[in-house]
């Protein structure tokens, strides 16, 4: 039990060792133990793995009281379920990675313990994020990572971009968080309590309830739901809300590859995941989700084609794979949409740590631009490069291409028009995504060196403590779609099967679509199938944990759709690598002649759709004008000119003698006071007479 | 538990045994003695640091729970117009007086080489400061009271006016006018109350009920003090000019105690004694609570001096506390409360933050620094602990006072609500620029980058206050059990009083008159900003049954009625239901949800 808590906890005890004693003890001293920390989290999480998901047996771990006032009452629990454990592994695989990787990708710098105490921070919020047992607690984690997320991205605090996009990040996302603390208390209103389990029992009840809002009668569960999900807009960077991501690259790129591509923005979909039996409830809430990730999905990519930053590329590119994550979600694929994120989790961590080791080998140059002609210099990263992208364009074999399947498999499966709306949005989005991903393998790793002789003297291959924590990505990225697939997707057993089909009339289909995913499926998982309620039968991975209504069964659906929707995310895949070849390989003058073509186009992708600068113009700069003006003639002006400056100028008018009072103010105020006590008094003594 | 041990007393009143000793020890009138200085500070911070001693002994002994008034001293003065020396300590108090004792003995420790002029008067003028501050929270007497909270003025107008920067006359003076305006009306309205029911006691004056009418007049007058020293906006002007030009540790006890007084004003006074002017105005005070809220927080961002910055923030954070009380719900008036003693410990400790870097470049111009992480890693830490405080992160103490009193608030109107949250992303949003100028961003000042980190003393008061705002936030049990008890007592002393006045009033009805809170609708009264209470929205008849046991079926018959009058009691009713489901909650009763089952 004890070492149960270590999951969570280890880390935390890692950052208070490092953040006290670092200074005194070393860098060493932090490096070993915020590493060991990690480690032991990840072994325990996996060991928690097996018990936990595939033994079907969720466990709760009661820490201490927080806050109870009234009836509200909050404490803090570890609530490990199947969901809370699965992104447990993921948070604390990755973490391990970017621990040990960091060991070596920070060599130079002066702060290592710093770093590494931060490193552990994060993954300590994170894990008490995911596996909190309430709102609150889990706000607890949301804003924890989000600390540590500014710490890191500012952690070169002297550049001023550094400082300028912590900040960026911090306040974009309070926004969202603003949204999560309306949700929270929407939810306490509703419910009576922040306590999941007793919010998911209640759902089905209130699911009639509407609620007052703003003098508008709403239906009460979309609200809460829309208001959770304004939440995970701000943390995940969906559209609207996404401005800080890309900026959040000045961060160094080891904290990159874990807060900002597999851990911390995916809390985004983890919370609408864990919110599965509210949000099913909720249907308008699903479409908004829904149409908000396909979006994102497309604009993110539409971007991502066009910058030259290489860890930008990479930003963009998991903004859009978590619109994918999202739409996903608003067809109630819910576990498809876990399921990206692990395998996400993985290639996206594979590619920024690949990234870092190409920037570490090019002397900190990020621009594509000044790349290429490195591939034979740096061949093991090149092929981990390699693997990542072909996990993320969805390339058969690799992780990501079961996942990214099974997503647009589901909003394909879920017959809805926002369902193939997201899936044809998802479709545009494929083919981009492979186009950028080729642009930047081939900008960085082919053709003539374009840096300076200088920089190319000293491109080197990455020392081994950083290519071992590559080596885990890569296998994952690899391994994990094709050996997590069973669990995810679900294997439908025959009842249900039937059921489906007799609405759909592709039962044979169905059947013999599946069975070949039977095998990949694990025993336990196989077994423990027939005990599920129909009703929540989903991937067997999460138990009860993700609940979906039987017609909204997207992912059931997703093994019964036409071929043809199967096939088209691969033959898009394959396209965008072959257009990425024939433009920046084959005929090198084409990019420069489409962007000539296309010119507003272009620059409405290169300029990032002008969000920031809307943003500018409609929020910040007003902001700001407000704050003066309210200061400069609230303040000021009215408020003084008309109070205390007005009287004074008045008394001095007539004639008081400003000096005088000027120099008295405290006697004059003793005086009135003494004066108020001495009426008191004489009033006193005056019934006191009188009363004699 | 020592009852007859006079504590509170002794807490009071040793410090000015302390500054009539350092008086009576003298020394050189001109120049600088500096044997007697330094005696003078020893003498100062002894006796500081007994009575926080005091106040500790006194949290031992402290009954979690009961919500009466603990360690009560009481003599009769004027037994004729009882006036009483009455003095005792609940929920509410308790941990003000401990701020009190907390806070003036690292003022002293803060001071206690930056002060060069006048070092024995400055010391007499803290000791006084705790006396009349203690005493403020421990009075049960109105006059007591009232005696206690003008004198606070007096030693903190000297603090400001003599060892106060360049324009303090100016500010002091700013201080005085408003202050004056709020205390006159105060006394008037101590005096009516005193004449009307008979007596100064104030758990007497508790159960006393005052006519509608009056309670309006009352509550007014109350409100011009109370209001001018939470600050609420518009009267709030005097407290940023009054923390620029005060010393570093008269701003600590400024934002720290002072600011405290409003707050404990309204929960002691106007709530309990007024109960019906004070849900009568609750409208007008979320407004304002909320206007301070975002108005003060986007003037904190156009600052670039960093102690207006953090006075003005105070008035944000101050919003959340009149917010919080005028909920009269237990999470909201529980997250004022908490939200009050967390801007003690935090606002206090950045002031000090403030003086640290003060003393040493001695210049308050927040683009003159940067970069102090690099030479300054600890204060560094400290200053981000603190802002993180500030901004009401999930496990300090920030967030338990802001979190529960914005609940209160939402359970109430959500609208108001929702406006009062926004202030969470200004918050970020100035205590992130006041971070990244001060601590991070480049080098731009030479003398900055010289600046040396936290000396031992600095590091000795700091602890503290970071131990408190982790703890505080992580857990909050051992505050929030406290006050419980208290705000519990005083909700159902509320509801009561109104329950009875609606048993009579407004059970009948066409039944008017002055006596009637039917007075509520004069004209005068009606011009009070009315905002959408989502209580009287919507309250449903059938609620549930034992919500309107108390309301004759009458009652309900008119609850439909369209004239003007009929309004009025519409709201009456409502409000009764509120505030039998708020009774009903209090004693895990369900909880009621602004809900409406079609089912």
């Amino acid at each position: 039990m004890m070492l149960d808590y270590m999951a969570v906890f280890a880390p935390l005890i890692a950052f208070l060792l490092a953040g006290l004693l670092g200074k005194k003890l070393g860098d060493g001293f932090s490096q070993i133990v915020t590493c060991a920390g990690v480690l032991l989290a990840a072994f325990v999480s996996v060991k928690l793995f097996f018990s936990v998901v595939l033994g079907m047996s969720p466990i709760t771990l009661p820490v201490m009281n927080w806050i109870s006032s009234g009836d509200f009452n909050v404490s803090w629990t570890l609530r490990m379920d199947q969901l809370a454990v699965v992104m447990m592994c993921v948070v604390n695989i990755v973490s391990a990675c970017v621990h040990i990787y960091s060991v070596g990708y920070m060599y130079h710098d002066e702060a290592k313990s710093r770093f590494m105490a931060y490193l552990s921070l994060f993954t300590f919020a994170m894990l008490m994020l995911v596996t909190s047992d309430n709102l609150l607690q889990l706000f607890f984690g949301w804003e924890g990572v989000g600390l540590a997320s500014y710490l890191l991205i500012g952690f070169w605090y002297h550049k001023p971009s550094a400082g300028a996009a912590s900040m960026k990040a911090f306040i974009v996302n309070r926004v969202g968080d603003l949204g999560l603390t309306l949700g929270i208390m929407a939810a306490f209103v509703i419910f009576g309590t922040v306590q999941f389990q007793a919010i998911f029992d209640a759902a089905a009840t209130k699911a009639d309830a509407n609620f007052s809002f703003f003098g508008y009668e709403v239906h009460a569960l979309t609200l809460l739901c829309l208001l959770l999900f304004v939440g995970a807009v701000g943390k995940s960077a969906q559209l609207g809300l996404h401005t800080w991501l890309p900026d959040a690259m000045e961060g160094p790129t080891p904290v990159s590859a874990l807060i900002h591509a597999a851990t911390m923005v995916t809390a985004g979909v983890f919370l609408v995941a864990r919110f599965s039996p509210v949000f099913e409830y909720a249907p308008d809430a699903l479409m908004v989700v829904c149409v908000f990730g396909a979006v994102t999905a497309f604009v993110a990519a539409t971007i991502g084609m066009t910058q030259f930053d290489i860890k930008r590329i990479i930003a963009y590119s998991t903004m859009s794979q978590l619109g994918y994550m999202f739409f996903a979600l608003g067809v109630s694929a819910y576990s498809a949409a876990m399921f990206h994120l692990v395998t996400h989790a993985f290639f996206k961590a594979l590619l920024f740590l690949g990234a870092g080791s190409v920037i570490h080998a090019m002397s900190d140059e990020q621009d594509i631009r000044k790349m290429g002609g490195i591939w034979k210099l740096i061949p093991l990263t090149y092929l981990m490069m390699w693997v990542g992208s072909l996990a993320l364009a969805g390339i058969p074999l690799f992780a990501g291409y079961y996942s990214k399947d099974l997503i647009l498999e589901s909003a394909w499966g879920s017959g809805t028009a926002v369902g193939h709306f997201a899936y044809w949005m998802g479709i545009a989005a494929a083919i981009m995504t492979a186009f950028y991903s080729w642009r930047l393998i081939i900008l960085t790793f082919h053709g003539k060196p374009r840096a300076d002789h200088h920089t190319m003297d000293h491109v080197h291959e990455s020392p081994p403590v950083m290519l071992v924590p590559l080596i885990v990505l890569t296998i994952g990225a690899i391994f994990s779609g094709a050996l997590l697939y069973g669990g995810f997707a679900g294997v439908p057993h025959e009842e249900k099967l039937h059921a489906v089909s007799a609405e759909k009339e592709m039962a044979e289909e169905v059947i013999s679509a599946t069975e070949d995913q039977m095998e990949h499926a694990a025993h336990t998982e196989v077994k423990t199938d027939e005990d599920v309620d129909p009703l929540t039968d989903k991937g067997a991975f999460f138990g009860e944990t993700i609940f979906v209504r039987a017609e909204h069964d997207a992912v059931a659906m997703a093994h019964s759709v036409p071929s043809w929707v199967k096939n088209l995310p691969t033959i898009m895949g394959v396209a965008g690598i072959a257009l990425a070849f024939l433009a920046y390989s084959l005929m090198p003058s084409i990019p420069a002649r489409t962007v000539k073509i296309f010119k507003p186009l272009h620059q409405l992708f290169f300029r990032k759709w002008y969000f920031d600068e809307i943003y500018d113009v409609l929020l910040v700069k007003p902001t700001q004008a407000l704050g003066r003006a309210l200061w400069v003639g609230g303040d000021k002006a009215i408020i003084d000119g008309l109070g205390p400056d007005g009287i004074s100028k008045l008394a001095r008018v007539i004639g008081l003698g400003f000096s005088k009072i000027q120099n008295g103010f405290v006697y004059n105020y003793a005086f009135i006071m003494i004066f108020g006590l001495i009426a008191l008094l004489t009033w006193v003594f005056y019934t006191t007479i009188g009363f004699q | 538990m020592m009852t007859d041990f006079p504590i509170l007393s002794l807490m009071t009143y040793l410090p000015l045994v302390g500054a009539i000793l350092i008086f009576a020890m003298g020394g050189q009138k001109s120049g600088h003695d500096v044997g007697a200085d330094t005696r003078a500070k020893f003498v100062a911070m002894i006796t500081s640091l007994l009575v926080f001693g005091l106040s500790l002994v006194m949290m031992v002994d402290f009954n979690p729970h009961t919500a009466d008034f603990q360690f009560v001293e009481k003599k009769v003065w004027f037994e004729s117009v009882g006036i009483s020396y009455h003095m005792g300590v609940d929920g509410i108090s308790v941990f003000f007086v401990l701020l009190s004792a907390f806070l003036t003995p690292i003022c002293l420790l803060a001071s206690w080489f930056s002060v060069h002029t006048r070092v024995r008067e400055y010391m007499i003028a803290f000791l006084l400061l705790e006396t009349f501050m203690i005493g403020t929270f421990c009075a049960l007497d109105a006059v007591l009271f009232y005696v206690f909270f003008e004198a606070v003025l007096i030693p903190m107008f000297i603090i400001i006016g003599v060892w106060g920067g360049a324009r303090r006359i100016y500010s002091a003076f700013k201080f005085f006018l408003y202050t004056l305006l709020g205390s006159v009306l105060m006394l008037v309205a101590l005096l009516t109350m005193i004449i009307q029911a008979g007596t100064a006691d104030i758990p007497t004056l508790m159960a006393t009920e005052f006519s509608s009418q009056m309670q309006l007049w009352l509550f007014l007058a109350f409100f011009a003090s109370f209001a001018v020293k939470m600050p609420m906006w518009p009267v709030h002007t005097w407290l940023p000019d009054a923390h620029v030009e005060a010393p570093t540790a008269g701003s600590v006890i400024l934002a720290g105690v002072l600011l405290k007084m409003g707050g404990y004003g309204f929960l002691r006074f106007s709530l309990p004694m007024l109960p019906e002017a004070s849900e009568f105005f609750a409208p007008m005070i979320f407004v304002l609570s909320v206007v301070a809220i975002i108005y003060a927080s986007l003037v904190a961002l156009a600052q670039q001096d960093m102690k207006k910055m953090i006075a003005y923030s105070s008035v944000a954070h101050m919003g959340f506390v009149t917010l919080g009380i005028f909920t009269f719900n237990m999470q909201g008036i529980q997250g004022a409360v908490f939200q009050m003693i967390s801007h003690g410990v935090i606002s206090a400790a950045l002031f000090l933050a403030i003086g640290v870097v003060y003393d040493r470049l001695h210049t308050r111009d927040l683009n003159r620094y940067g970069n102090l992480s690099k030479n300054m890693p600890l204060y560094a830490v400290v200053f981000v602990i603190l802002m993180l405080g500030s901004v009401g992160l999930p496990a300090t103490s920030g967030f338990v006072g802001e979190f529960l009193s914005l609940l209160g608030a939402f359970k109430v109107n959500h609208v108001i609500a929702t406006f009062a949250a926004t202030g969470v992303v200004l918050g970020a949003a100035y205590m992130l620029l006041l971070t990244r100028k001060l601590v991070f961003g480049p080098k731009i000042n030479d003398d900055a980058a010289q600046m040396t980190d936290l000396s031992l003393r600095e590091k000795i008061y700091f602890l503290p206050f970071i131990i408190l705002v982790l703890w505080l936030g992580v857990a909050p049990a051992y505050v929030l059990d406290r006050i419980a008890p208290s705000i519990e007592q005083l909700m159902s002393h509320m509801n009561s009083k109104v329950h009875v006045r609606m048993d009579v009033g407004y059970g009948q009805p066409n039944v008017g008159g002055a006596e009637s809170p039917q007075a509520l609708q004069s004209p005068q009264a009606l011009q009070a900003p009315q905002v959408p209470n989502t209580l009287n929205e919507l309250s449903e008849p059938d609620v549930s049954p034992e919500m309107s046991s108390g309301l004759p079926k009458e009652g309900q018959a008119q609850e439909n009625g369209a004239e003007p009058v009929g309004r009025g009691q519409d709201k009456a009713q409502d409000r009764a239901q509120g505030n039998n489901s708020r009774a009903a909650q209090t004693h895990s009763g369900p909880q009621r949800t602004h809900m409406d089952h079609k089912k």
